[in-house]
């Protein structure tokens, strides 16, 4: 195994993690439930009504982080991101997470973050179930392929 | 300022740092994302650190909400009851997994990532968005099944 230093950012990698910590914390103690966005944006296609609104605010507010972080933080949190998939590509797996976190019911914040937190027994197969998926499709895209 | 508009500002405010904690940590850029699910290539760690980071934090909120029935204003508590290992569980993680490896998105960095101006990202959310409405649409049909049967 060799580490890409180029890349490795802990610091910013660990405050960023400790901000989604926080943002999951507040939402659970004030809001009574739990952080996922797959969750979030699922429940709202299906939202009766009166259960709409929060979802609605929570995703806005996700919206308007970029603009408003450009704003207060150095530019390189913005920076260039590399997607080396296709558009096709790109479509597929768009395909896969949309059903596969519904029917998993959560994605990396309901069940990495908010479901190993809680020590979840589910969300701990989840988590290892889609890291283990995540392992082995790239795997098989980057050196079989 | 009413209870219904503060509660909409809460929310919001809290999506708002999900999103700056999403873009801090590097999430939103999928090369760093496939980056730490490459193991056999060139590997960065950083992703751990930003798991390590959320969950140190979120351990202690969790451990506090679980000795609780109501949230700390007083309302209404909503926690996971389902606790079954079963197949949509892991199956489902599967899929989910496959996709996050073909395109290096996850579905909150996918939104915050559109929101930057990303083509792809938008894209990505679009079909995400699909997908999730073909779960809904089969889960409809095997409710009317089991009705009907």
């Amino acid at each position: 195994m060799t580490i890409d230093w180029n890349h490795f950012t802990p610091w910013a990698s660990l405050g960023g993690g400790v901000l989604l910590g926080l943002a999951s914390a507040l939402f659970v103690l004030f809001n009574g439930r739990i952080l996922g966005i797959s969750g979030i944006l699922g429940g709202l296609l299906v939202a009766k009504p009166g259960d709409a609104s929060w979802r609605l605010a929570f995703l806005i507010g996700m919206l308007v982080a970029p603009v408003t972080l450009g704003l207060v933080a150095p530019s390189q949190f913005l920076g260039p991101v590399r997607i080396e998939a296709s558009y096709l590509l790109v479509v597929v797996a768009g395909l896969l997470v949309g059903y596969g976190t519904r029917l998993g019911s959560g994605c990396t914040s309901g069940h990495g973050v908010c479901g190993l937190s809680r020590l979840s027994p589910r969300s701990l197969v989840a988590t290892l179930s889609f890291m283990a998926a995540g392992f082995a499709t790239v795997y098989v895209i980057r050196h079989w392929l | 300022m009413n209870r219904r508009f503060s509660n909409r500002l809460y929310e919001f405010l809290v999506g708002l740092l999900f999103g700056w904690g999403l873009l801090i940590a590097g999430m939103t850029d999928p090369g760093k994302v496939i980056g730490f699910l490459d193991l056999a290539g060139l590997w960065d760690p950083s992703l751990g650190f930003v798991m390590g980071g959320a969950i140190a934090v979120g351990l202690f909120a969790f451990g506090l909400a679980r000795k609780r029935t109501t949230n700390l204003l007083g309302g209404a508590l909503h926690l996971p009851t389902a606790s079954q290992i079963d197949r949509p569980l892991v199956i489902g993680s599967l899929l989910f997994g496959a996709g996050w490896g073909i395109a290096g998105f996850c579905p909150g960095p996918a939104i915050v990532s559109m929101a930057s101006g990303q083509p792809k990202a938008l894209v990505f959310v679009l079909a995400m968005v699909c997908g999730m409405m073909i779960f809904e649409g089969i889960e409809r049909l095997k409710r009317r099944d089991s009705v009907s049967a």
